[in-house]
C-alpha cells in the first residue's frame, strides 16, 4: 500500500495552511510504513474540522457524533481485534463534549489510537472558546478574555490511567509520523495529542507560536517509564513546551478481560446453533 | 372442596428478602403444577419502607396479580395494616406471634390470624434473621397444601452448593410447615395441585429479553444500570462465557448506545436496555444507527416520569417517545410484548427486522411486564429464526464493482460489509452521504438517499404485516373490545375470563407493533367491535392518539391508570360493566 492508496476522490474543504493536512499525511505515512492494508483499519471521527478526515483517507471509516468517537472506536476493537482502530477527536470533541469517556477510555485501556486535532478552539462553528483555549483568550464566546482554565489533554491522560501518552506537532512532521507509528503499535490506549494551529480562529497559537516554544522530550532524555516526571513535563505551557512521548507503560489491554474473546474476535463468528436449554435450567 | 386458585401476599421492609421469598413460593407452586404470576412492589431504597410480593396460582389461565388476597404473609406489622382491606372474605395473615393488635386496630374480624414464632424458630436455628420469610413459607406451605418437600427442593435449586444455607433453610421450611401442622386440623386454603408433571419454566420479562437477546445471536451488550432494565445487563454479565457474548457496564447510556453502533459497525449483532431517563441520552445514538444504516436493538422498560419520577413503579408513558425519538425523519421499528413469551420471541424478531433493513429497533416494556414472573412452556428456539438480511458474510468481496456500503438498491437496503473484508473499505457516515459513504450536500444524491431509506420502511411494513401486528382474544362477535397494548395484555385476559364469567361477549385486541402500525387491520377490527374501552396506564392515551391517526377511531370510554401501579382486572371489569350500562 502507498501513500496515493490512502487518497479518495473526495474535494478536501478544510482551509489553506490548515494544521488538518499535516496530520492527514502524517497518519497516511504511518499507515503506509507500518505495512497496513486499508482493509484492516478503522478510523473513527467525531464531529468538527477534523470530522472530514473520513472522507479523506481510504481504510474503513466511521464518522459519529460528537463527542461519541471514544465508545464507539472501544466496541469495534472489542468487537473485531484484529482490526486497527484509531479514533480521531478535535479538542471541543475530546475535552468539551466528550470529556466523559475519556478516563473511562484510558482506564479500560483498549487497544486503540486515540488522536487529538487540538487547536485550542472551535473551527467548523466559527471560533468559540474551547476546553484547551487558554484562559484569557478572546473568542466570540470569551470576549472579555477567556476566564476558566484550560484543561491539559497530556494531564487529564495520565491522571486517567493512558498508557501511552504523547503530543505532537503538525510543524515537526517527522516526529509527528514516528509518534503516531509508535502509538498505533502501541498494545493499550494511546493518547497522541496533536497541536494543530488553525489559521481561521486562532490567530495566537499560530505555527510560530509553536516553533518558538516546542522542544522535543526525546532531545533532554526524558525517561517516559518515569510517571512523576511525566507529569512534570506535562505541566510544562509557556515559553517551553514538550513534544514527543510523555509517558510509555504497557498493561494488560481491555479485552483481555473478556473469557469470550479468547478464542479470537467475536465478528464473523457463525450464529448457528446457539442452544439456551442449558440457561433455561435456573428458571425451571 | 378445594379451590382452584390461590393469591399469596408476601409482604415487609425492604432488605427482608420479599422479592426472593416471594418468587421462591411462585415458583414452587408452579413446581406442584399450578400456572403462576408474581409481581413485586417496592420503594427505590435499600433498606426499611414496606416492600411486598403479590402473587397468584391456580390450576387455570392466570395472566395477573389479579384482585384479592388470599393469604397474607407478613413479615411486620405494617404489612398486615397495609393490606388488610385487600384480603378475600375468610382470608389468612401468617405473622410473628410477638406481634400485637390493638383494641380497634385491625378493621376485619373476618380474617383468620395465624400467629407463628417466626423470630423465635429462627434464633433456635441459628439462622441470620432474614430467614424469618423461610419460616413463614414453611407456615405458607402447611395453610395451602403444598409440600414443603417442594419448597425446600426449590430452595435447593436456588442456593445451589451452598450446603449451609440450605440445610438452614430446610429447616427453617420445616418448622414453620410443622407449627401451622400442630396448632391448626385443616388445611385452610387446600387447592387442587396438578398431579401431571408439566415441564414448565418461570422468567420475568428481563430474563426472556434477554434470553430471546441470546437466542438471537446477540453478542454485544452495553448498558448503564437503571431501573427497571438492569437485570437484564445483571443476568448477561453473569452468563456472558455461556451466552457467547460481550458484555459491558458503559460509563453512561450514551456510551452504551454509542457503542452498540459501534460493535454494529463491526459486524455484531448489538443491543442495549435502559429506561426512559437513560433513553432520552441514547436518542442521539438512535438517529446515528439510522443514519449510518447499522442495526441496533434497545429495550426500553418503562416507568412513571418525567425525570426521574418513580424508579420502582410502572407506567406506559413514553410510547409517543419512542415512536419520534431523536431528530430527522427515518424508518424504525417499535415492538411492545405483553408477556415473558412474547418477551422472548419478540426479542428475536427485533434484532432479525433491525438486521435485515438496517434500522433501530425498540422493544418497548414496562416495570410491571419486565420485573413480574409469570409461569409459561420452555422457549422454542427454532420458532424465530436468525434472519441476517443484506449482511455479507464471505470474508472477501466478490462484487464486480467497487464495494458501496450505501448503494442505491430497489429495496433500500444495501449490501452490508463490515470491516475486515477483503477488498472492501467500509464508510459509514452521520452526515449525509453518497453511495460510497462520503459526505454531500448534493441536493439529487440526497433526495435519492432518503428516497432509498423510506423503500426501506414499505419493506418493513410488508414484513410486519406478516407478523401478527395485531392479536386478539376472546368473542368473536363482541358487545365490547377492549384495546391495549404492552402488559395490561395480563389483567386484560383475566377481565375477559371475568367478563365472561358475567355473560358478557367481550374481545381484547393487543396492539403489539406501534411501527410500523398496523392501522388498517385496527381499524376494520374496532369497526365491528361493539363499544370500545381503551386502556392504558398513562395520562394522555397515547395508544389512543395513535390510533386517531392511523384509524380515525376515536374512543368513547378509555380507562387509564397513572399511580405507578399495573391495572387489575377487577378495575377493567368494572369499566367494562359500566360502559355497557350493567
Amino acid at each position: 500500500m502507498s501513500v496515493r492508496d490512502l487518497m479518495t476522490p473526495s474535494e478536501i474543504t478544510w482551509c489553506p495552511g490548515c494544521g488538518n493536512f499535516g496530520i492527514l499525511t502524517a497518519v497516511r505515512r504511518a499507515l503506509v510504513e507500518l505495512g497496513l492494508s486499508r482493509e484492516e483499519v478503522v478510523a473513527v471521527t467525531g464531529i468538527g474540522c477534523h470530522g472530514k478526515f473520513t472522507n479523506y483517507i481510504n481504510v474503513n471509516g466511521i464518522h459519529v457524533i460528537h463527542g461519541r468517537v471514544l465508545p464507539v472506536a472501544t466496541a469495534i476493537k472489542l468487537a473485531n481485534e484484529d482490526l486497527t482502530v484509531i479514533g480521531f477527536a478535535g479538542d471541543g470533541d475530546a475535552f468539551n463534549i466528550g470529556i466523559g469517556h475519556f478516563p473511562h477510555a484510558a482506564r479500560r485501556n483498549p487497544d486503540i489510537t486515540y488522536v487529538i486535532h487540538d487547536n485550542l478552539i472551535y473551527g467548523l462553528t466559527t471560533g468559540q472558546a474551547s476546553a484547551t483555549t487558554t484562559k484569557g483568550h478572546v473568542t466570540k464566546t470569551s470576549p472579555r478574555g477567556l476566564f476558566e482554565d484550560a484543561v491539559n489533554p497530556i494531564v487529564q491522560a495520565l491522571a486517567g490511567g493512558a498508557s501511552f501518552v504523547a503530543r505532537g506537532f503538525v510543524g515537526e512532521p517527522g516526529q509527528l509520523t514516528s509518534i503516531l507509528k509508535e502509538a498505533i503499535s502501541f498494545p493499550g490506549f494511546a493518547l497522541v495529542d496533536i497541536l494543530q494551529p488553525c489559521v481561521a480562529w486562532n490567530r495566537v497559537n499560530t505555527y510560530d507560536f509553536y516553533r518558538e516554544r516546542a522542544y522535543k522530550l526525546e532531545e533532554e532524555s526524558h525517561d517516559a517509564s518515569d510517571l512523576m516526571a511525566a507529569y512534570e513535563r506535562a505541566m510544562e505551557w509557556g515559553d517551553r513546551i514538550p513534544i514527543g512521548v510523555f509517558y510509555r507503560k504497557e498493561r494488560p489491554v481491555y479485552r483481555e478481560n473478556f473469557p469470550v474473546l479468547k478464542e479470537g474476535p467475536m465478528a464473523r463468528r457463525s450464529l448457528e446453533g446457539i442452544d439456551i436449554s442449558r440457561l433455561l435450567e435456573e428458571f425451571r | 372442596m378445594k379451590r382452584k386458585r390461590i393469591s399469596v401476599l408476601v409482604g415487609g421492609e425492604a432488605g427482608q428478602g420479599i422479592t426472593r421469598s416471594g418468587s421462591l413460593l411462585a415458583k414452587a407452586l408452579m413446581r406442584a403444577g399450578l400456572n403462576v404470576f408474581g409481581v413485586n412492589d417496592y420503594p427505590s431504597v435499600i433498606r426499611g419502607s414496606h416492600n411486598f410480593y403479590q402473587l397468584r396460582a391456580s390450576n387455570g389461565e392466570v395472566n395477573s396479580q389479579g384482585d384479592e388476597v388470599d393469604l397474607v404473609l407478613a413479615l411486620n406489622k405494617e404489612t398486615i395494616l397495609l393490606h388488610e382491606a385487600e384480603l378475600a372474605k375468610g382470608g389468612g395473615v401468617v405473622h410473628d406471634e410477638g406481634i400485637s393488635f390493638g383494641e380497634g386496630e385491625l378493621k376485619r374480624d373476618d380474617v383468620a390470624l395465624y400467629p407463628v414464632p417466626l423470630r423465635g424458630i429462627v434464633e433456635e436455628i441459628g439462622g441470620t434473621p432474614i430467614m424469618m420469610n423461610t419460616v413463614a413459607l414453611g407456615a405458607a406451605s402447611a395453610l395451602i397444601g403444598l409440600d414443603p418437600e417442594i419448597m425446600k427442593g426449590v430452595i435447593a435449586d436456588t442456593f445451589s452448593g451452598r450446603f449451609a444455607i440450605i440445610e438452614a433453610n430446610s429447616r427453617a421450611i420445616q418448622m414453620g410447615h410443622d407449627h401451622i401442622k400442630g396448632h391448626s386440623k385443616v388445611y385452610q386454603f387446600d387447592i387442587e395441585y396438578s398431579p401431571e408433571e408439566r415441564d414448565r419454566i418461570m422468567p420475568t420479562g428481563n430474563d426472556a429479553v434477554a434470553l430471546g437477546a441470546i437466542q438471537a445471536g446477540c453478542r454485544f451488550y452495553a448498558a448503564y444500570p437503571m431501573t427497571p432494565a438492569s437485570p437484564v445487563l445483571h443476568y448477561l454479565i453473569a452468563n456472558d462465557t455461556e451466552a457467547g457474548m460481550i458484555v459491558v457496564q458503559s460509563e453512561s447510556e450514551i456510551a452504551a448506545a454509542t457503542s452498540i453502533v459501534g460493535a454494529s459497525f463491526a459486524g455484531l449483532r448489538a443491543m442495549t436496555a435502559t429506561s426512559g431517563g437513560g433513553f432520552c441520552l441514547m436518542t442521539e445514538a438512535l438517529g446515528l444507527a439510522a443514519m449510518t444504516e447499522n442495526p441496533m436493538v434497545v429495550m426500553l422498560g418503562q416507568r412513571p416520569g418525567p425525570s426521574t419520577g418513580m424508579a420502582t413503579y410502572t407506567s406506559q408513558g413514553d410510547l409517543l417517545f419512542a415512536l419520534h425519538a431523536s431528530q430527522g425523519e427515518f424508518p424504525r421499528v417499535v415492538l411492545a410484548p405483553g408477556d415473558v413469551d412474547e418477551c422472548f420471541y419478540l426479542t428475536m424478531e427485533a434484532f432479525n427486522l433491525a438486521e435485515t433493513f438496517q434500522i433501530p429497533a425498540i422493544i418497548l416494556t414496562d416495570k410491571y411486564l419486565i420485573e413480574s414472573h409469570k409461569s409459561t412452556e420452555p422457549f422454542d428456539p427454532g420458532r424465530v429464526g436468525i434472519d441476517r438480511g443484506a449482511l455479507i458474510e464471505k470474508e472477501e468481496w466478490e462484487g464486480p464493482e467497487e464495494y458501496r456500503r450505501f448503494q442505491i438498491t430497489e429495496s433500500g437496503v444495501s449490501p452490508r460489509a463490515v470491516p475486515g473484508t477483503r477488498g472492501v473499505v467500509v464508510l459509514a457516515n452521520s452526515n449525509e452521504h453518497l453511495e460510497r459513504g462520503y459526505t454531500t450536500i448534493d441536493p439529487g444524491a440526497v433526495k435519492a438517499m432518503v428516497d432509498k431509506w423510506f423503500r426501506k420502511a414499505e419493506g418493513l411494513r410488508r414484513r410486519v404485516e406478516g407478523m401478527s401486528p395485531l392479536r386478539i382474544y376472546g368473542d368473536e362477535e363482541p358487545e365490547i373490545t377492549l384495546v391495549g397494548w404492552g402488559s395490561t395484555k395480563g389483567p386484560a385476559l383475566d377481565a375477559l375470563s371475568l367478563l365472561r364469567e358475567e355473560g358478557v361477549r367481550a374481545r381484547f385486541v393487543q396492539v403489539v407493533y406501534m411501527e410500523p402500525f398496523p392501522g388498517r387491520e385496527l381499524g376494520t377490527l374496532l369497526d365491528s367491535g361493539g363499544s370500545l374501552l381503551l386502556l392504558e396506564t398513562n395520562r394522555t392515551a397515547q395508544l389512543g392518539r395513535l390510533i386517531r391517526l392511523n384509524c380515525g377511531v376515536e374512543f368513547d370510554h378509555v380507562h387509564l391508570r397513572y399511580d405507578g401501579r399495573p391495572f387489575t382486572p377487577g378495575e377493567i371489569w368494572l369499566k367494562a360493566l359500566e360502559v355497557l350500562g350493567r
